[in-house]
Order: structure tokens, then sequence, then C-alpha cells
């Protein structure tokens, strides 16, 4: 096993794209060693990206924030104009595993992990976020929602990498929020889970909404059909009722040890219309 | 030696305290040893193959490629564990769990062994073993094992305690019954009957440190070993038997003990590990992982019990029946029949019948869990008790003191009833401010009791008196709970001397007497027995040393607040000696001054606990809060109160993770799913509420302080407590351990379904 720390995004990427066994991103570490640790993944070559200038670094830009890769999750919560602007996406990230774990671990990691379960990822996918990926053949942004394919599988081409993740800036009148069920009230992996951003009007009428579904399908669900269930209403007894049911219908889970189908599909329902509570509520809504 | 262990009502002045603890420091510093600490010169890494198939007949193993490989020193399977065992059975089973012979009975179950010079030698030379395995049909649900069509885990086997010899073998090893009186007549008396199902998922211990072990075995036969166990001495006694050692050869130093619970009264690794060293000339030092722990030590049983209860319009109990199937993993146990007997033990009842079936399964051997097989039957038995006081529109309280069992009660599994804590701990429950503590919406209230025999056994004690005055103390039981504390208490009590005067540490098996393990909440109840017994034969050579010293007479000596004191009118002028300077005079008056006690500990004082648990139901998850919990429970006499908490805190804290998540959960092919804290959950700090207590001190009459075993009866009244408390909140009674969130919404959408 050979563990390299370059100082490039350039140099990361030939040397992973010119790894000819198994090779692994070291970031965290989090998921990696854990993994390396129980035998299951054996890597030939690792490349640790925290020595990259800039990927420890959140950037506040015109656009929004953009988010290095090697930033744990713990620094997003001290972050105060993140945690003011995607309160839902910190506190996403602000779940995963443990204290000692958020001092590491980071929301890119989570992203490529791939785990359908992924704590930040709804958060993610509900604020709109995108991935800056640079690879052997230049850098291009994608959604966030197309990085993971399968658990375990991500869309990433042989020697690319996530060097960012780049949130927007929240409109006015807008919040987003994240709720897991876990059985535990910590250091634990979501059973389902949800993340939901609203925009308001003046009336506090629903004029965007993103909703996002974790742990509830293969890769983390983006339910349009909630967020139409949300528009054009305040949130109503009738639009909550709604958004339930369509998140619920829009799970394809299965029965494992972590919970049932029937479970899955109950709490997504229950989680999406407390989440959009949260929101709501964050966004200015009564 | 003539001991008294009659409780004599003395007063104390250590006893009763709470100096700090003597392992303190070292614990939170991490100087402390524990089993994975040790370290030799040479030492090999040793590393176990384990069976993938829940059931299988092993073909063949070939291990030649593991041993050409550079850096391992050897490879065993169980051709080099041969049976020594003589027609003994139960020893036999234990080689063969160690080291599976004709058949893996369980996912896990240990098929070979290699030493190697590092990890990842040992990780390689275990995927170059080739194991031929032929897979046989597997069972791993205890209701499903005892069918007809069931796959034979063995086929030897033939249920015992059936009136007619059965002709074909089935996977219940025994039938085991007890009770008194006429349970038909008495149903027949009954105004109100609650008859219900229940069943409870397989859980571990959950001890934080995993098994580990350091083996060194010499050439001449003799040997060492260092391990993380509840008792070293029948550690040695299984080790020295199952590699052909006489016992005396074998010297094991067990380490601190990060957890047992009951877990580590077996041996898996260490026959391995002591084999492994015979084998390749070297030490091994051999670690569970995390996995193995779960998937290969000893969890407890699964179980699935009917409770049958009947009681008049006035609440007096007519009758009480239960039928209780446990699981014992593939070998046979005792599982049911200490449910069977434990079940109904808080109760008098005049008519009274229980029944144990003890099932083979495909999954781990069932080992000791913190009062054994009692916290199943408690919570079928007390769930059962609180339906029945909501038929009959009486309290759940009231209604347990009415059929409280009491001094001269008849227990259900035989024994009449001394002096004991149940009716007090129901009073006390009764008068306490959590049961006026407001409920919100969606919360509930259950309370329960339990009880456990607690056990008294083989003990030895040295006690040392150095010539500076300072006195060490060498017991036998693990320190599993404070121990140490406890008996330096018990010793400066006896000997009139202060707490940090004193120095107790766990000797190893060639430096005392043999002792039982640490289990059946012995430890203190028993140790401190022959510790009270080695600290007066130590005063008694105290006192001819002074009587020595003063040329007097001994009868004239007496010993009173750690002096030797000279007593009549001849001597009225004599300054008392302290133990300090007849110590230090010692090597002029005779030599070492030195205590010693072997006894067998009878008189263990039963006892028994009730709580209050209050937890709040989120209606649209299923998920649990504990928000409220008190313990109160009989110490007989807390010797030192805080170890006395913290273990009603424990049992409480491990009853709350198996009532509401942690189980054995099984894939279709007989595989452990979750071997591992992630997936299984015990409760993390931020699960649990404070845990309060209330410690009663009802005399045990037959320890001379009235001290009685207080580790275990904590994780007996959980599971039902907190399953009365759940059944309130949601509405709708739960009847299946654990009472995890899909359960608990499963249940509540199936009642408002109706």
């Amino acid at each position: 096993m050979r563990y390299i720390r370059p100082l490039s995004i350039e140099d990361a990427v030939g040397q992973l794209a010119g790894s000819a066994g198994p090779a692994a991103i070291l970031a965290g570490g989090s998921d990696l060693l854990v993994r390396m640790k129980g035998g299951f993944v054996e890597p030939e070559l690792i490349i640790d990206i925290k020595s990259i200038a800039g990927l420890r670094d959140i950037r506040e830009t015109a656009e929004g924030f953009s988010i290095g890769a090697a930033v744990p999750c713990a620094v997003l919560g001290e972050n105060a104009a993140l945690k003011k602007a995607w309160p839902g996406v910190v506190e996403a990230a602000k779940l995963i595993g443990s204290k000692q774990v958020q001092g590491r671990c980071t929301i890119v990691g989570n992203l490529c992990n791939a785990s359908p379960a992924a704590d930040s990822v709804p958060a993610l996918v509900a604020a709109g976020a995108r991935a800056v990926v640079v690879g052997p053949s230049g850098k291009r942004t994608i959604a966030v929602e197309t990085v993971p394919t399968a658990p375990g599988r991500t869309s990433l081409a042989k020697g690319e990498i996530i060097e960012a993740i780049l949130l927007g800036s929240q409109a006015p009148r807008s919040a987003d929020a994240y709720l897991r069920f876990i059985p535990r009230t910590e250091m634990d992996i979501a059973v389902v889970s949800a993340g939901v951003n609203l925009t308001l009007d003046e009336a506090g009428v629903v004029t965007a909404a993103r909703v996002a579904i974790g742990a509830a399908a293969p890769t983390v669900l983006l339910v349009e059909e909630g967020a139409e269930a949300l528009i054009g209403r305040k949130l109503d007894e009738a639009a909550l009722e709604r958004l339930a049911k369509v998140c619920a219908g829009a799970c394809r889970p299965i029965d494992d040890k972590r919970g049932t189908i029937e479970f899955r599909r109950k709490v997504a329902g229950v989680l999406a219309t407390r989440a959009a509570q949260t929101a709501y509520a964050r966004a200015g809504g009564k | 030696m003539n001991f008294d262990p009659r409780f004599s009502g003395r007063k104390f002045a250590s006893v009763g305290t709470r100096p700090i603890r003597p392992d303190g420091v070292d614990k939170v510093t991490g100087r402390a040893r524990y089993g994975a600490d040790f370290n030799m010169a040479g030492q090999l890494v040793g590393r176990v193959l384990r069976s993938p198939h829940a059931h299988a007949k092993i073909r063949k193993i070939d291990t030649s490629k593991a041993e050409a490989l550079a850096g391992v020193k050897a490879v065993i399977t169980a051709k080099d564990l041969p049976d020594l065992t003589d027609g003994d059975a139960a020893m036999y089973d234990i080689l063969d769990n160690c080291m599976a012979r004709t058949k893996a009975l369980y996912d896990g179950h240990a098929v070979a062994a290699v030493a190697a010079i590092d990890a990842h030698t040992a990780r390689q030379a275990l995927k170059l073993i080739v194991v031929d395995y032929e897979v046989l049909p597997h069972v791993t649900d205890v209701d499903e094992a005892m069918q007809h069509h069931a796959p034979l885990i063995n086929d030897t086997v033939f249920t015992e305690g059936l009136e007619e010899k059965p002709v074909k073998p089935s996977n219940v090893t025994k039938r085991s019954q007890f009770g008194h009186g006429d349970v038909h007549q008495g149903f027949g008396h009954a105004d109100f009957i609650v008859e219900r199902s229940f069943k409870t998922e397989q859980t571990h211990q959950g001890y934080i440190e995993p098994h580990a072990c350091v083996a060194n075995v010499s050439s001449d036969g003799t040997a060492d070993l260092w391990v993380c166990t509840q008792g070293h001495f029948v550690y040695r006694q299984h080790c020295a038997q199952l590699l052909g050692m006489e016992a005396s050869k074998l010297r094991v130093t067990s380490s601190e003990i990060g957890g047992g619970f009951g877990g580590k009264t077996h041996v898996w690794a260490e026959p391995v590990a002591l084999a492994l060293s015979r084998k390749a000339g070297r030490p091994v030092k051999l670690v569970m992982t995390r996995d193995e722990v779960f998937r290969a030590s000893g969890p407890t049983s699964a179980t699935s019990i009917d409770v049958k209860i009947g009681a008049r319009k006035d609440g007096t109990i007519t009758a009480a029946e239960a039928t209780l199937r446990y699981s014992a993993g593939p070998y046979a146990g005792s599982w049911a029949e200490i449910g069977a007997m434990t079940a109904f033990a808080c109760y008098r009842l005049d008519n009274v019948k229980t029944v144990g079936f003890e099932v083979l399964v495909n999954r781990p051997k069932t080992a000791a869990y913190r009062a054994p097989s009692a916290p199943m039957a408690a919570f079928a038995v007390e769930s059962a008790v609180d339906e029945l006081a909501k038929e009959l529109g009486m309290d759940p309280v009231e209604f347990r003191i009415r059929n409280a069992a009491q001094e001269g009660t008849r227990s259900s599994y035989g024994p009449v009833y001394g002096p004991i804590g149940i009716g007090p701990t129901l009073e006390a429950v009764k008068a306490h401010a959590h049961m006026k503590a407001p409920l919100k919406v969606n919360q509930g209230r259950g309370m329960a009791c339990g009880f456990w025999f607690n056990f008294g056994g083989q003990t030895c004690v040295d006690l040392n008196i150095g010539m500076d005055g300072s006195v060490s103390l060498a017991v036998g039981t693990v320190d599993v709970g404070g121990s140490r504390a406890s008996l330096s208490l018990v010793a400066a009590e006896e000997l009139g001397i202060d707490y940090a005067q004193l120095k107790a540490v766990v000797a190893d098996t060639s430096s005392l007497g043999y002792n039982d393990m640490t289990d059946g909440s012995r430890g203190t109840f028993s140790s401190s027995m022959a510790t009270i017994s080695a600290a007066r034969n130590a005063i008694k050579i105290l006192r001819e040393r002074a009587a020595q010293m003063w040329d007097i007479a001994v009868d004239d000596v007496v010993w009173e607040q750690g002096h030797a004191v000279a007593k009549g009118e001849k001597h009225g002028n004599l300054g008392k000696l302290s133990l300090k300077e007849i110590a230090a005079k010692s090597g002029t008056t005779g030599g070492p001054i030195a205590g010693h006690s072997e006894l067998v500990a009878d008189g263990a004082g039963v006892s028994f606990a009730t709580h209050i648990c209050d937890v709040e139901v989120d209606p649209e998850t299923g998920a649990t809060r504990v928000i409220r919990y008190t313990v109160v429970q009989d110490a007989g006499k807390a010797v030192h109160p805080t170890y006395v908490e913290g273990q009603y805190q424990g049992g409480a804290a491990q009853g709350i993770g198996w009532a509401l998540n942690e189980e054995y959960i099984y894939g279709k092919d007989g595989r452990l799913q979750n071997a591992g804290f992630l997936d299984y959950r015990i409760p993390v700090c931020s699960d649990l509420p404070m845990i309060d207590t209330q410690i009663l001190e009802i005399p045990n009459p037959n320890h001379p302080y009235g001290v009685r075993g207080v580790g275990e009866t904590s994780i007996v009244p959980p599971l039902a407590a907190i399953a009365n408390a759940v059944s309130n909140a949601a509405g709708v009674r739960m009847t299946h351990i654990p009472m995890s969130p899909p359960r608990i919404l499963a249940a509540i959408e199936a009642e408002r379904e109706g």
C-alpha cells in the first residue's frame, strides 16, 4: 500500500488516473479507514487530499458558498454565514457519526461513499447543491443527486475527484431543514430521512420547494411531487397530508435490519412533513 | 477454623462509606491493563477462521497453502485439540465450541486458526485455508426449532425430563417443571384470567472489551495465560483439561475487565491460543474483533413464553402458569430451567406451575447474561400481572403488594423464603415521588418486579500484613463491579484500620487456592465472607504476638479498633498496641503475620427489586424515549453504596437497551446480519435518563454483615417495566421484545385499524 499527499488537485488527479490497482481518496477517512480495518477494501494507493490548497476552506462567493472537499463537518457548524443561509445542510452534516467523527468527516466523502442513508446528501439535494468535479479532461459542475448511482457507486469517471460543493445564496424568505429517523439519539445511521428547502412569498405561500428522501431507495430521491404538493399553498393540513402521501409513495425501500418497508414508507412521510414545517418556520412562515 | 457466618447486627465504621475506587486512576488514565494490553517478546498474532454457514458438515480442511505462507508459524484445526474429555459431555461441548470437529453449528463457529508474525500475514493465511463444507438445513428460531420437521442439530439428543423416554431425537434437550398446588383447580376459583404469549429476541451482554488473551506454552509443558475473564481458576481448569495439562502447570492471570456480565465465564479463544502457542513454540496473542464477539461468544437466549394468571375479584391470585421456551444455541444448557424457576418467584401462590423447554438452534452457544434467563420470564409474567391488575381495576402496585411473597412463603421454585425484600421494595415504590410525577401526552408509566437467587460458592482469600503495618489482600474472585474496594472496606472494618492502609489485588491461579468465578452476584458476598474470616484469623495471630510482646496470656488480649488491648486487673497499666506496632516486631515474634481463609460461602440471600419507568412514545414513528427511571432494590447491606448504585443503574441501562432496540437479526441464510455496535444498538449516553436509585437493606441472615449480592437483580425488572410503560403510552400491549420503533408503530397501526 502506498500513501501520498499531493499538494495540488492536478497532481492528485494525475496520480488517481495513473494508478494501476485500486486507489482511494482520503479526506476525513471516517468511511475509508473503517472499511480498510474491516477488511472490506484493500487499496494499493491512498491519496490524502488534505494538503491541497483551498480544499480545507469554505469560501463565500458571488453565487453563494464553495465548500472544499476536505472541510470537516464540524467546521460547517462553526461558519455563521453558512449556518444562517443553509441551516438544514449544516444540521445534516452535524448528525454524521459522533462529535469525534464530525471533526474528521466531510460532506464530499459522505456523498462519494454513496450510501443511500448518507445524512448530508438529502439536505444537499434539497438545497440544490452542485459538485465541482476535476478530472483528467478538465473541470465540470454537476448536480449532487447525479453523483451516487447505486449503493457504493458514483458517476465519477476514473481519475475524477470532487473538489468542492457549491451552494447558492438563499433567496429571501427561504430556508431548509433536515430530519432523519434513528432508533437511538445519536451515533447511528438513518433508517429513513428527509430534506426540504422552501421559498415563500410575502403572504407565506410556498413559491419554490425541493423535497429529498434518504434511505428509502438505492439512491437519495428527489421527490418532485412532494414539491408540487407544497408549491402554491401555505403549509396547510391538506398540503402536508399530500406531501406525506407522495413521499411515502415515492419510496422504494427494502426490508432490512434497520427497518421494514412499511415503516420506512410511513416515516418518510412523517419526516418530510416535519422537515417542511421546520423549513417553513425558518423561512418566516406562520 | 470456626467461622460463624451468621448476621451479627454490628455497627459499622468503614462498611457503608464511599471512599474513592482503588482502580479509578489507572482506568481513567489508560494505565490499567486489560486483556489486549499484555505483550511478550516474540509474540505471534493469532486469528480464527470461522464458518460462514449456520449449519454445515466439514468434509475436509486443507491448511497446506496457509502453512506454506512465509510468516505463518502454526495452523491448527480440531485435530490439534484432540478429544481428552473422557466422556464428560459438558466439556466435550466446550471443546467442540472452541473448534468445530465434524460440523459447523452456527455462523461464526471456529473451524481453524493461525498464528503468524503479524496481523496482515495471519489474515492472508486465513484466506488460504480451504474448507470443504456440505451445507445443511438450519434453524435459528426457537419456536421453529421445536417443530417436528425442523432440521436436527444433534441427532444424539433425546429430550430429557419427559415421562416416557422419547424414541426420536429432537432439538428440545430438556423439559423441566416447577411449582406446587393444582393450577387447574386454582383457575377454577378465578374471576378474571389473563392469558398471553410473549417473545424476546436474543441479546448480547455488549461488554466494551472484546475477549483477549496471550498464551505462552513452554517446551517443558508448563504454560502461562493472561486473559480477560470473570473466572481465571475456572478457565485454568477448562484449558488444562482440554489441552491435557495438570492444572498446576498452567498459571492464569486475569486482567482488568472491561465488562463481562456473565459473558466472560466460558472459554472460547483461550484453548485455541494455547494450542497455537504449543504448536508454534512462541507466545500467541489472540484478540477477538467485535464481529467475532457477536458471532461467536455467548449471547443470551431468545425466548417464547406463554403465561396464564387468574385472580379473584378481591385481587388474590388463585393460579399462575407459564410455559417457557429458551434457545440454547447448539449445545445443551439450563436456561429454560432457570427461567421456569424465577418466573413467579416474586409471588405468594397456592397454585403455580412452570414448564421450561431448552431448545437447540443454529446460533452461538447461549452463555450467562446478568441474572441469566430471569429478565425474559419477568417480562412475560409482569406484563400479564399488569394486564390482570387492569382487568381487576386495581392499581398495579397494590395488586402486587397484595400477592407479594414474604418470609415463610413457599417459593414457586421450591424453597421457603427467609426475610426478603419484595414487599419492602413495593412499599418503597408506592411511596416514591416518581409515582406522583406528572405525565404529559404520549407518555406512560410502568413498573415491574424482579427476583434473582444470588450464589455463593468456593472462595479463598489471603490477607498479608506487611512489616510497615500496611495490609495486602489477595482475592480470587475477579473484580467486575468494585469488589476490591468493597473487600478492602470489609477488611478495614474487621481489623479496625483505615481503608487507605489496604490494597487488594486479584491473585493469579498459582498464588491462591481455587475460587469459583465471579458470577451469580457472588463476588462481594462470598469474598467478603472469606475476607472477614481471613481477617479474624489474622487478628488471632496479632493477639498472640501482642501477648508475646507483653509476655501475658493470649486470652487476656482482645482486639479493639485496630489495637491489641490487654484486659484484666493485672494488665490495666499496659498501653494498647497498634497493628502497626505489632507488625513492626513480627520478625522477632514469630515471622510474617497473615490470615487465610478457604470456605464455601453458603446462604446467599435472594434478592428482589422493583423498578418504575416513564416513557414517551412518538405515535407517528414508534420511537420511544425513556424520560424517568427509578430502581428500588434490596442490597442486604451496601458495603460501598456508590458501587451498589452503579450496579443498579447498570442493570437498568442494559435492560433499557434490551427492551427497546437490542436484538440478534438473522437472515434467511442463517447468518447474523448485525454483528457490530452500529446495528446492534446498545444505548448511548444520550438515550438514557439519569437513573435514580434507592437502596433498601434487609439483612441476609447468612452473612456476618447481612450482605446480599446486588449485581444481577437490576436487569430483571426493566424489560417488563418498560413494556408496561410503553404499552400504557402507546395504548396497545407490547408482547415482543425489543420494542423497536417498527414493532411499536406496527402495533399502534394495527390497534388503530382495529
